[in-house]
């Protein structure tokens, strides 16, 4: 019989009775006395210089309480970027400023630059209108294209820079000769032009906020759909408003799915705040569909060539890359480390190759900010690899299976430090390629390919072998980068005096199960039912400074920052132990629960320990202090590096293009699993978005800067039968080396890995039925792959 | 959504005398409407919903004809169309369960939507739409892109549809609103093939006459491989170049023959 508690074992979701019941508790749901409501007055064009604000159209229109404009807020601070990133030059990036509403320009669709409080929703939003018909904005042609945007210095999107480009990034610039050189002299050199297509988040539950000003004590509170709470309440309160951060409490209730996009501290939020403080009154904001896809950070947006220098055998010598990633009209805060550290760092990917440089340029365009989006940069390093590797093997004639085995690290050579920085610490990608094999059957491709040419279709296996660093920290190392933040976590353990425990952890979970499964390692650690725990998340009032949860991070740095608060609840139970059974603290030894003199039978439960902790008579009060409940700060010494291989089977449909998938292998390494359940689930979950990247999603600009794909008639979202079942394994694992639950995060692994899995799989099938074609850029509609086969 | 007046009469007569007033609006499923109100490109300031007109309502046969009442769901054609196989199986493909149980055959033909799949079962059938004041043939109530032979005011009250001897409609989906990309109507007629494309062209649902012909004289999806269809009046869109649609055209009535 399988585990039912404990790690390792599939607990049920705890949080799931909620959700699926409809009584969770999303910043929407709340409603506070006297809540007023906010609406933004958002820009229709993607360039233009702000001539007047028809704000005076508002006054005195039906329940309007304050119009805010740029005006109001062009003495406070902008929000910044997390990480500053240096030009090859030596030159800092451009950092232009982030108002809270647009003063001067607007510079994307949907840019707000005014923001109507009124009593009810409605009404607000008459007279946003009224505001937006009455104000002058005169069109300047849109800035969409990069390459555009580098050649035309005339046309700004910020104009006080001197022309587009945020920074011009070499990684690692030392390598570059060496190389240009090594590519130069190589057999062979495999060159592809490819796109990382744009996406649109879509998180489940779109943006919302409400802001509170306490006028009695100058407290203010914002409720918000955030990842990370923590860092919030810093930008917003250091660098927006100027706020102490001490009368600044954030929280983030349930909030319903991110990927990257609630990471970030947008301009709504320090508007209900600042509304809030104006107006003596609650004031709630929440976006609608549209919205969410004119201003939810973007992601992806690279256009890249890479290149790749192998002998006739296939034995890698060099990849170079050079990109251009979209930053958009603002820097979004994780917009500078997204393309360069968690992109360019990861060019090497699973491989032994001796040279890697990395080039990329981010450039500002008039459209909505781009930022990290599940996987955040390691998607992109993945799929340029993948590509190339398969597009090599092709013109080879190697097999792309053979290819990875002789290319990849072996295990005796961990740790490895890759020619790109990275220092990996443990792995075995031949055994999680061995078991895909195995599992996705490759042996019987042949019989499943022929009976799908008996059907008119034509079947192809893609294979993509993938490496990310997540469990983002450490600090040391992040500083040394050019983070502006500590990636460190924090939890407190308290145990209250009937023996139950509230623990209170810095990540933030917005569908990742930390309820259950942080509870699952307390409960092991200290011999107690998971139901006597309860795990606290999302109000700075109550949780340690933690930095949320983004990178696959919350499990390999809070979860071990938890189980380090968890070893010092111990050890302080131990003490208390030894004074009550009158022995030396070193003789006392804990186990399931139970706190006992070494060679005795004399011992204390957990229980009980934690009630003489609280009801402390006959203390040795000046040895032993009362109470059980420690904090613990983590930061580890590395990323944590999860690897796998994953195996597509397609369909293809030559008569009209359409790409079905038949099968898809996920044999991940992921360490210690804690709930494999809930690791399936991530998988899943990141699988399918990696198939709606590769397949349908694509974030569309025309070129006047407007959004086409702005709403789910013409954005495809990934659904139901559009999707395998996926077969998952996580049976090859190399516990991490440098914490102690052996984690290293399982969040991104399926966004990262399937998208060139699924596209060397199209291409596949297309080669193999005599069609030869390179490349398709992403996504393969049923059009693009229609047109190519009839070019 | 800004507030508007909701009235429900109960007869077509009542109906009509609603929709006389200033910026009134018929509502007949609402699934175009609603989302266009919630996005206040339309404000009605009086919705009229034909929902509570019986005689609306319903399926029925009679010869070799089935009638469709306008107000009739998608989800009732699918399970009550019978009669009429090819015409259950469109309405049973409409949207989703939530769209098919408030869409109505009605609603759909008076918006007239270039990618709705009602549109080419009532073309390729040879319908009749009949509204509160005449009959109109099918041949001459669509008139492009959202745009009918409805006068202002009229009220599509049903639509009769005869029973070919085989019909099959096969409808590719645009892969965000799985509205047909394209979608081709096939009915074989003691008299004749009729070919309905939706989808696929800039002036709405239109026949495909060349391959009518071919299929007139051999009910087969050989009979129509010679044949070429011209892209100059597809859409183009991110969903699918002209040639592409072109190319579904062909592809798809050829699937359809072969289903009817």
């Amino acid at each position: 019989m399988p585990k039912d508690h404990g790690i390792g074992a599939s607990v049920k979701r705890r949080e799931d009775i909620r959700f699926l019941t409809g009584t969770g508790n999303y910043t929407d749901d709340i409603t506070i006395h006297g809540q007023a409501y906010a609406v933004f007055v958002r820009s229709n064009v993607a360039h233009g210089r702000i001539v007047s604000v028809g704000a005076e159209a508002a006054k005195g229109m039906p329940g309007v309480l304050a119009v805010f404009t740029g005006e109001d807020f062009k003495d406070v601070g902008g929000n910044p970027a997390g990480w500053l990133i240096k030009s090859r030059n030596g030159e800092a990036m451009r950092e232009p400023k982030r108002p809270v509403l647009a003063h001067g320009k607007v510079r994307h669709v949907g840019d707000a630059y005014a923001a109507v409080i009124a009593q009810s929703y409605n009404e607000a939003k008459t007279a946003a209108q009224a505001i937006s018909d009455a104000s002058v904005i005169e069109e300047l042609p849109a800035i969409v294209d990069m390459r555009q945007a580098l050649a035309d210095t005339s046309n700004r999107v910020h104009d006080e820079l001197p022309d587009n480009e945020c920074f011009d990034w070499g990684w690692i610039e030392d390598n570059r000769a060496k190389v240009d050189e090594a590519i130069k002299s190589a057999p062979h050199v495999t060159t592809l032009n490819l796109i990382n297509n744009r996406l649109v988040p879509n998180a489940m539950e779109p943006r919302a906020s409400i802001g509170e000003y306490f006028p009695g004590t100058g407290d203010y509170k914002l409720t918000t759909t955030s990842q990370n709470p923590h860092l919030t309440r810093l930008l917003v309160a250091a660098f927006v408003l100027g706020i102490p951060e001490n009368k600044l409490t954030v929280v983030a209730p349930d909030v319903g799915g991110g990927f990257g996009s609630k990471i970030y501290h947008y301009g709504e939020e320090a508007l209900v705040l600042a509304a809030a403080k104006k107006l003596k009154r609650a004031v709630k904001w929440t976006a609608e569909r549209s919205e969410s896809f004119l201003t939810d950070a973007h992601g992806r947006d690279h256009v890249t060539k890479i290149e790749l220098a192998c002998d006739l055998e296939g034995n890698f010598i060099a990849f170079r890359t050079e990109t251009m990633a979209n930053v958009g009209a603002y820097l979004s805060n994780f917009a500078t480390v997204t393309p360069t550290f968690l992109h360019g760092t990861l060019m090497a990917g699973p491989y032994k190759v001796p040279n890697v440089y990395v080039n990329v340029k981010t450039v500002f365009t008039n459209t909505a900010p781009v930022d990290a989006y599940r996987g955040a940069g390691r998607p992109e390093a993945t799929y340029s690899l993948e590509r190339v590797v398969d597009k090599m093997c092709r013109e080879l004639g190697l097999d792309p299976f053979e290819v990875r085995r002789k290319n990849f690290l072996t295990p005796d050579m961990f740790p490895y430090t890759t020619p790109v920085g990275l220092a990996y610490d443990t792995g075995n990608y031949h055994a999680t390629l061995d078991k895909a094999i195995q599992l996705g059957d490759v042996a019987g491709f042949e019989a499943r390919r022929a009976a799908s040419a008996a059907k008119g279709k034509l079947r192809g296996l893609g294979l993509s072998t993938w490496i990310e660093a997540c469990g983002i920290a450490p600090s040391n190392l992040v500083g040394i980068l050019g983070a502006r933040v500590g990636l460190y976590d924090a939890a407190t353990v308290r145990v209250n005096a009937t023996g139950n425990v509230s623990v209170m952890v810095g990540a933030h979970s917005h569908g990742q199960s930390h309820e259950t499964v942080f509870a699952q390692i307390v409960g092991a650690m200290f011999g107690i039912p998971e139901g006597s725990i309860e795990i606290v998340h999302g109000d700075t009032s109550k949780i340690p400074f933690g930095m949320g949860s983004y990178g696959s991070r919350s499990l390999a740095v809070c979860g071990q920052a938890m189980a380090n608060a968890c070893d010092k609840v111990i050890a302080k139970g131990k003490k208390i132990a030894a004074h009550m059974l009158e022995a030396n603290e070193g003789e006392i030894l804990f186990s399931d629960g139970v706190f006992s003199v070494s060679g005795t039978n004399r011992s204390k439960t957990f229980g009980e320990i934690a009630f003489s902790a609280y009801v402390p008579h006959n203390y040795p009060l000046a040895t032993l202090e009362p109470g059980l409940e420690e904090t613990a700060f983590y930061d580890p010494a590395n990323f944590t590096y999860p690897a796998g291989a994953y195996i597509c089977e397609v369909e293809v449909d030559p008569d009209t293009g359409k790409v079905d998938i038949a099968s898809f292998t996920c044999a991940d390494d992921f360490g210690n699993v804690m709930n494999p359940m809930v690791v399936e689930g991530q998988v899943h979950g990141g699988v399918v978005q990696g198939i709606g990247q590769a397949l349908l999603e694509l974030g569309v600009y025309d070129e006047n800067g407007q959004l086409l794909t702005g709403s789910y008639m013409d954005y495809a979202m990934p659904r139901a039968d559009d999707v395998p079942f996926v077969t998952v394994d996580h049976s090859c694992s190399t516990p991490c080396t440098h914490n102690a639950l052996g984690v290293k995060g399982c969040g991104e692994a399926g966004a990262i890995g399937s998208p060139p899995a699924v596209v060397n799989a199209v291409l596949d099938a297309l080669n193999r039925a005599g069609k030869k074609i390179d490349h398709i850029d992403m996504p393969l509609t049923p059009s693009r792959v229609w047109s190519a086969m009839n070019a | 959504m800004i507030d508007f007046e909701f009235v429900k009469p109960l007869t077509v007569a009542d109906a009509v005398k609603a929709l006389a007033a200033e910026g009134a609006q018929a509502l007949s499923g609402g699934q175009t409407l609603t989302p266009t109100m919630k996005q206040r490109l339309a404000t009605p300031s009086v919705l009229v919903s034909l929902n509570g007109i019986a005689a609306m309502r319903g399926v029925s046969v009679s010869g070799g004809t089935v009638t469709v009442g306008a107000a009739t769901t998608h989800a009732t054609v699918a399970r009550e169309a019978t009669a009429y196989p090819a015409l259950a199986a469109l309405a049973g493909g409409i949207g989703d369960m939530a769209v098919r149980n408030r869409g109505t055959m009605g609603g759909s033909l008076a918006n007239n939507d270039p990618a709705a799949c009602y549109p080419s079962a009532v073309l390729g059938s040879g319908a009749t739409v009949v509204t509160n004041t005449r009959s109109i043939a099918a041949d001459d109530f669509f008139q492009g892109m959202f745009t009918t032979a409805l006068e202002e005011g009229e009220i599509i009250t049903a639509v009769s549809f005869p029973v070919p001897l085989k019909a099959a409609y096969v409808k590719f989906n645009q892969p965000a609103s799985r509205f047909a990309l394209t979608g081709v109507f096939v009915a074989k007629f003691a008299d004749g093939v009729r070919v309905a494309v939706t989808g696929a062209s800039n002036n709405g649902v239109f026949r495909w006459s060349e391959a009518e012909a071919a299929l007139s004289a051999s009910f087969s999806a050989a009979a129509i491989a010679g044949l070429v269809v011209p892209s100059d009046d597809m859409i183009a869109d991110m969903h699918g170049t002209a040639a592409y649609r072109a190319n579904l055209v062909k592809v798809l009535t050829g699937r359809a023959v072969t289903a009817a």
